[in-house]
């Protein structure tokens, strides 16, 4: 259905394209007026009347299809007096043997004939598909064909259209994130109505295990997040001291001591470090740096866990060094030249302009990308589900296991798990909390960034 | 006004280069002591690039070469071995946009200072910043609000905050390079009268375009021309009776 529904779009896209086209062409010839747009307006006008039904159409077949034809199947299906049935596998179950994809032996009459209702339903579907598809094409491009003529202003009928279409695209993110919001709050909400609020804001026990059969011993869970947000800050801390000088560094040395040559490679190449994927730095740091933090660990005496929250965080570390570095490479180089010139002129040398001036001036937007790299911290997953280990320890010790949030949220939702179970609920409770903190860095960065922006431009 | 011979500055043959372009072509030329010297001439004629020889800023720019001699008391300053940053110490500039740092109106002015050690108290170093300030006629204006940021100041205020950094350092020489092309009549009249205070106790070059600036404000005025020196001398000559014929036609409006 898919193909044939594309070329046949494809077809009434030419042809109403053409008709249009042909038309105004016409009416210019039997007139001989100017019109007030030009021929192509007029065309594309009709191929939008063509178009816009056609897709409507093919969407709604897409989302209502299915729906409606297992609704008339369960409607009309003969139930077995005292058979027990779940709609979602005797659907199932139908589906496959009208597809030939069941083999196992004995179907009960009922299914069949089932199965064969859904064949025939499915064709019919197919038919009225395909013929509604065209009628609205045709009507849809002669309507636009009436109401072509001389005075007919297609162009700013075009430019609204173009304009409602781009308003739909835009909301698509805005209506998504929204419903990711939502989503997240709902199944929260759910997860509180089991674990209080405050046990999971301030208890410091995180055992998120659910005892099997009732009255086992011993399993009550306990679903204190503090160890896991402890985790989290402590790797993001290593993170950041690792990334923020380095970062920062790197992009005075860029902006205001490298040559114009050396600048324009050695910043792109900065830039590939932050494309690599997560997971590679993961293997890096579970590979190379934690074996060589645990022996470094031994030899000033200091047991180490062969998975740590040092290794973790130094990874993560030079994960975001690009992105300080570029960012602070950008607000430096906002900085006016008149500030160096003036500084300078005065006879300060290089150093003391910019410990001085430059940086100073510059602060607000460094500590925007600051910002910007800790949300980016706190949200990496890859790097600490290999290289931090999942205990969630409530330690400082940076040679312990951690877990962090993220780290949790996999943990919750691998494997089988219940939807009515607390400890599955916790990856959106912790999700929740996370996507609040990222979110108010982002905003905070991001006013800070703006803040600064206003004095300079 | 008193005469004096002492020469300050003195070109000889400066060529400059960006890139292959040349901006200027042998300028010679002397500057004596306390004086205003302007210079003036039509855009894009070399003498920004001039100005920004003397105090070694067009180092800042990298595809900029300059060749020939700049002897400034008589030391060369065009040479690897001059130490800039005691060169700048002694000739201060002053810029066409105000350019106070993001910083208050007491450390804009203690910059300078403060970079180059010369305030050994805190005492000092508010002696300093005061005298500098009220030199720059602008203490009367600010005494209140010294912990303001020197960007709340308006730009007339902004350019006697940045004369007065400049002369905080105590320099003998000050370049300003079109000091008023971005202030209102009133606080260009208020910045020449403080030029001619200044006048006193400083060598002073200033670029402008306004040619009634330049005859109000100097006593040697220099004519440039693509990057040529046409004529120099005193600016009531000059401005009367140029021997140079296209001196003429500038300072009459024909061109320029």
């Amino acid at each position: 259905m898919f193909f044939w529904s594309i070329v046949l779009i494809l077809i009434g896209i030419y042809s109403s394209y053409i008709l249009g086209k042909s038309r105004i062409k016409k009416l210019v010839y039997s007139t001989n007026l100017k019109p007030k747009s030009q021929y192509n307006y007029h065309a594309q006008y009709v191929l939008s009347w063509c178009l816009l039904p056609a897709l409507i159409v093919y969407f709604s077949w897409a989302i209502f299809e299915e729906q409606i034809i297992q609704n008339l199947i369960l409607d009309s299906f003969e139930y077995v007096e005292g058979a027990a049935y779940n709609d979602g596998l005797l659907l199932a179950e139908i589906r496959n043997v009208a597809n030939n994809t069941d083999f196992s032996e004995g179907k009960s009459q009922e299914i069949i004939n089932a199965a064969s209702q859904y064949k025939s339903l499915k064709l019919t579907s197919e038919i009225s598909f395909y013929i509604s598809i065209i009628i609205i094409m045709v009507l849809g491009s002669l309507y636009a064909v009436r109401k072509i003529n001389i005075q007919f202003n297609a162009q700013d009928t075009i430019e609204k259209y173009i304009k409602y279409i781009l308003i739909f695209c835009s909301s698509i993110a805005v209506l998504t994130t929204i419903g990711i919001i939502f989503s997240l709050i709902f199944e929260s909400f759910r997860f509180f109505s089991q674990v209080s609020i405050f046990e999971f804001l301030f208890s410091t026990e995180w055992y998120p295990f659910i005892p099997i059969r009732e009255g086992q011993a011993g399993a009550e869970g306990s679903f204190g997040a503090v160890p896991i947000f402890a985790g989290t800050f402590l790797v993001m801390i290593v993170a950041m001291c690792v990334a923020a000088p380095i970062g920062l560094l790197t992009a005075i040395y860029l902006s205001e001591y490298a040559s114009q040559k050396v600048r324009k490679t050695v910043k792109p190449l900065l830039e590939i470090l932050a494309g690599i994927p997560t997971i590679v730095y993961g293997f890096f740091a579970f590979v190379t740096v934690a074996p060589f933090v645990k022996s470094f660990g031994q030899s000033i005496g200091i047991d180490a866990s062969p998975t740590s929250a040092l290794a973790a965080g130094l990874v993560m570390g030079v994960m975001i060094i690009p992105f300080i570095s570029s960012l602070s490479d950008d607000v430096i180089n906002s900085v006016p030249q008149s500030l160096r010139e003036g500084s300078l002129g005065i006879g300060a040398n290089k150093a003391e302009t910019i410990k001085k001036v430059i940086l100073p001036a510059a602060l607000p937007g460094i500590v925007g990308a600051f910002l910007l790299a800790i949300s980016r911290a706190i949200g990496e997953t890859m790097i600490v589900v290999v290289a931090a280990g999942t205990a969630a320890n409530l330690t400082a010790n940076p040679f312990e296991n951690v877990t962090t949030v993220t780290v949790q949220i996999v943990v919750a939702l691998i494997g089988d798990q219940e939807f009515d179970n607390p400890r599955t609920l916790s990856a959106f409770a912790l999700g929740l909390v996370l996507f609040v903190i990222t979110l108010s860095l982002n905003v905070l960065a991001l006013r800070i960034v703006k803040k600064y922006r206003e004095r300079y431009e | 006004m008193v005469e004096n011979n002492n020469t300050k500055i003195s070109a000889k043959d400066v060529d400059v280069f960006y890139s292959e372009k040349q901006a200027l072509n042998k300028i010679s030329m002397d500057i004596k002591e306390k004086e205003v010297t302007a210079l003036i001439g039509p855009s894009g004629c070399g003498k920004s690039t001039f100005l920004r020889c003397i105090n070694r800023m067009n180092d800042l720019i990298e595809i900029c070469k300059v060749t020939g001699s700049i002897k400034v008391d008589n030391e060369e300053i065009i040479s690897s071995s001059t130490d800039v940053v005691s060169l700048r110490s002694k000739i201060g500039m002053v810029f066409q946009k105000p350019n106070p740092f993001p910083k208050s109106i007491f450390d804009n002015v203690a910059y300078g200072p403060s970079i180059h050690g010369l305030a050994d108290t805190k005492s000092d170093l508010e002696n300093i910043v005061i005298t500098s300030l009220k030199k720059a006629g602008l203490y009367n204006e600010v005494k209140d609000r010294l912990n303001e940021p020197g960007t709340s100041l308006s730009g007339g205020q902004q350019q006697r905050l940045c004369i007065a950094r400049a002369i905080a350092v105590n320099p003998e020489i000050i370049l300003m390079d079109e000091p008023c092309s971005a202030l209102d009549p009133i606080a260009t009249a208020i910045i020449e009268e403080l030029i001619d205070e200044l006048r006193l106790n400083y060598t002073i070059i200033i670029v402008t375009h306004s040619m009634q600036q330049a005859a109000r404000v100097s006593q040697k005025t220099c004519f440039f021309h693509l990057g040529e020196l046409i004529e120099s001398g005193e600016t009531n000559k000059i401005f009367t009776n140029p021997d140079n014929t296209k001196t003429q036609d500038y300072i009459t409006g024909r061109f320029g």
